[in-house]
């Protein structure tokens, strides 16, 4: 018990983005090594303080019980939404990570709160218990909610759909069941977040998990059969409420940022390629006179590429896809960070005004066939992925693995995983930091959580 | 027996007890008031607020008023007693319980209904139980003051209607202009900055309450 509130709740973004710098960061790695020697997946701890002797090296990792997890996106137990004023909480702590494996359907609970370098398991949930109260399986984000935790699922223990968000307690984070009350049209899922202001819930689409396990289905692709959909829900009656359709050839609706100001009624979402012409895009949704509707407001065209130098799924196109895997908005929602995971590129956006977004800087790493070096390690392998942006909006970090049997489509090589930070001072000036460079011997990072919260952790009730 | 006065101030510091804490409706009408950006939102938002409070409050009222009509005083102090102490213990260890409730754009009759449960899940309204009881001394002498009253009359009086009223009504008065004016110095001069340093965790002081509410209720028995 607390007697102050949780130092790292804060009632608005602004408040946020005046923290303290943070000071470590937490990311899942997935073990990639051959089966003769295969070994857990891990939470790692990295040491962010500049001028820490064990700067940008890794200072902790707890390996999970069992092997093939996949750990994926992971998140906080309670963050700044426990200071909603409805029922407000301020006294429960940011103390323990969600990490759920999105092959496994386990779902870890780990504390982080007695020596934030060194994470203990404390409990897990294991797939049975979580199918058998909810119905779901393949839990893929995590958020703290104003009520509850809420966890996205793509789909069915038999693989099937439909995918979803569960609820898990707050105090014994017990699943507590489907949070859907009516579904209507819904069938594939994958990211779930709100525009908290206006008790607005939105789900996206990527597909089941017969669809995505073994890796991507050209057929499927080509039919446009992955997940082209936006779903908006009525937050606290947990109904649908519309299904804003971007079109069959926009495949794989991914990560959905809202504005961070509750004020603002908009926010972004990721498509990873489109069918037509392998472009990649940001659509923007917004709310006006009571209904949501989305449009397209970036598009990054593919790059045209030997077929020789092309893995084979991409031999025929002649063509690198950018694959816009992930996106992160920063606390004062003016910039947007773009992940083109296919021809390894971070791309900044102004998005002050949210409907003509500006780009204002790039930044190459990877790439399926540039493999644009970084100052500290060479040419590099992957791409820019994963991407979380510090609550005062000055640091970047990234990773660059996606999803194992995806990597092996697009990376048939092998991706060798790194995390790199950039710096992105305000008003301008983007650049890699030529100190950062953290590599995992064969295992692959995926998501980046920082310690006290980042831009993709919190809700805040008051602008 | 409490003196009038006393019943008088008792009401008006569970008042300012009740105003202060930010999840008896200052926070929410604070939120009101930037999420529409306008004071006037602010304001508006403490009237729901103060109907759904002061129903909480109603709500026991008339179990205590009835059941002082029905059964005999020490029995009803004892009774109030075991709730108190009951909902004590619940608070103590369960002090996050409450309602489900996850929305921002409420109308008028929403926000009232959301006092409402809020209150009710805090006991706002058992924590005045004792002094409502407490009128009963109150309404013993009034009635002794009137010689040659039936019996009847006076078990009816136990627990006096109009003070009950007026007391409920004053509580709620000090609660919220409290909860009013702190939104309103929240809102415009000191910013949610103060929730993260002055916010302390009252939870147990709050179970605690019901602890000493119960021992009043036993003694004054």
């Amino acid at each position: 018990m607390t007697w102050k509130p949780d130092p790292t709740f804060y009632p608005s973004p602004r408040s946020a983005a005046a923290a303290p710098p943070e000071e470590l960061a937490y990311v899942v790695t997935l073990n990639t090594a051959g089966d003769g020697d295969r070994r857990p997946d891990a939470l790692n701890v990295i040491d962010l303080r500049p001028g820490s002797t064990t700067y940008a090296t890794r200072i902790g990792r707890l390996d999970m019980p069992n092997v093939g997890d996949e750990l994926h996106h992971f998140g906080w137990n309670a963050c700044s939404s426990a200071l909603c004023p409805w029922a407000p909480h301020p006294h429960v702590e940011r103390r323990y990570l969600l990490v759920p494996g999105l092959r496994s359907s386990r779902i870890h609970l780990i504390d982080v709160k007695d020596d934030p370098t060194a994470p203990k398991l404390v409990k897990v949930i294991e797939a049975e218990t979580l199918a058998g109260r909810t119905g779901y399986s393949r839990p893929h984000t995590i958020h703290c909610g104003p009520d509850g935790i809420y966890v996205s699922a793509l789909g069915a223990p038999d693989g099937g759909g439909p995918g979803g968000v569960l609820l898990l307690d707050h105090d014994d984070f017990e699943p507590l069941g489907q949070w859907e009350v009516q579904r209507g049209p819904q069938e594939l899922a994958y990211d779930v977040w709100w525009n908290i202001g206006y008790d607005t819930l939105l789900t996206s689409e990527w597909g089941t998990p017969a669809m995505v396990e073994d890796g991507v289905i050209p057929e499927l692709l080509l039919g446009g059969r992955y997940g082209h959909q936006l779903h908006v829900w009525d937050l606290r009656r947990r109904r649908h409420t519309q299904a804003i359709d971007l079109g069959a050839e926009q495949q794989m609706v991914l990560e959905l940022r809202p504005a961070h100001d509750p004020r603002n009624p908009y926010g972004f979402v990721g498509v990873v390629v489109s069918t037509t012409d392998l472009s990649a895009s940001v659509w923007l949704w917004n709310r006006e006179n009571g209904s949501v509707s989305a449009h397209k407001v970036i598009e990054v065209p593919a790059e045209p590429a030997d077929p020789d130098e092309l893995p084979p799924a991409l031999k025929p196109f002649g063509a690198v896809p950018p694959l816009i895997t992930d996106i992160a908005l920063s606390l004062d929602d003016r910039y947007l960070y773009v992940s083109c995971w296919g021809t390894g590129e971070l791309k900044r956006y102004d998005v002050t005004d949210p409907a003509r977004p500006r780009e204002d800087g790039s930044v190459r790493l990877g790439g399926i066939v540039r493999r644009a070096p970084h100052p500290a390690a060479g040419p590099l392998t992957g791409g820019p992925q994963m991407v979380e942006v510090s609550r005062d909006g000055r640091r970047v970090y990234l990773t660059n693995s996606l999803y194992a049997s995806w990597d092996a489509q697009f990376y048939p090589e092998g991706i060798s995983g790194w995390m790199v930070k950039l710096d992105a001072e305000p008003g301008g000036g983007f650049r890699v930091d030529p100190e950062f460079f953290v590599e995992f011997e064969g295992e692959r990072p995926h998501q980046i959580r920082l310690q006290g919260g980042d831009a993709s952790s919190d809700s805040y009730c008051f602008p | 027996m409490i003196s009038h006065t006393g019943v008088w101030v008792t009401l008006i510091v569970l008042g300012y007890y009740h105003g202060i804490n930010p999840a008896m409706g200052w926070l929410f009408a604070v939120s009101q008031g930037l999420q529409h950006r306008s004071r006037r939102a602010l304001l508006r938002s403490l009237v729901p607020i103060a109907i759904g409070h002061e129903l909480s409050i109603a709500i026991v009222a008339v179990i205590v008023l009835g059941a002082s009509a029905a059964v005999p005083s020490a029995a009803l102090h004892m009774g109030a007693a075991v709730v108190l102490f009951a909902f004590g213990v619940f608070r103590f260890v369960k002090p996050r319980a409450h309602w489900r409730w996850t929305t921002m754009r409420v109308s008028d009759r929403e926000l009232a209904v959301w006092s409402f449960l809020m209150s009710t899940a805090h006991g706002a309204g058992l924590m005045v139980a004792p002094v409502l009881i407490g009128l009963q001394g109150v309404g013993e002498a009034s009635v002794n003051a009137r010689a040659g009253d039936s019996q009847d009359v006076g078990m009816l009086s136990h627990v006096p209607l109009l003070p009950s009223g007026i007391g409920i009504a004053l509580h709620v008065l000090t609660m919220i202009s409290v909860a009013g004016v702190i939104a309103l110095l929240v809102y415009e001069k000191l910013g949610l900055e103060v929730l993260r340093r002055a916010w302390l965790n009252t939870d147990r002081v709050w179970a605690l309450a019901f602890f000493i509410a119960a021992a009043v209720t036993l003694i004054t028995s």
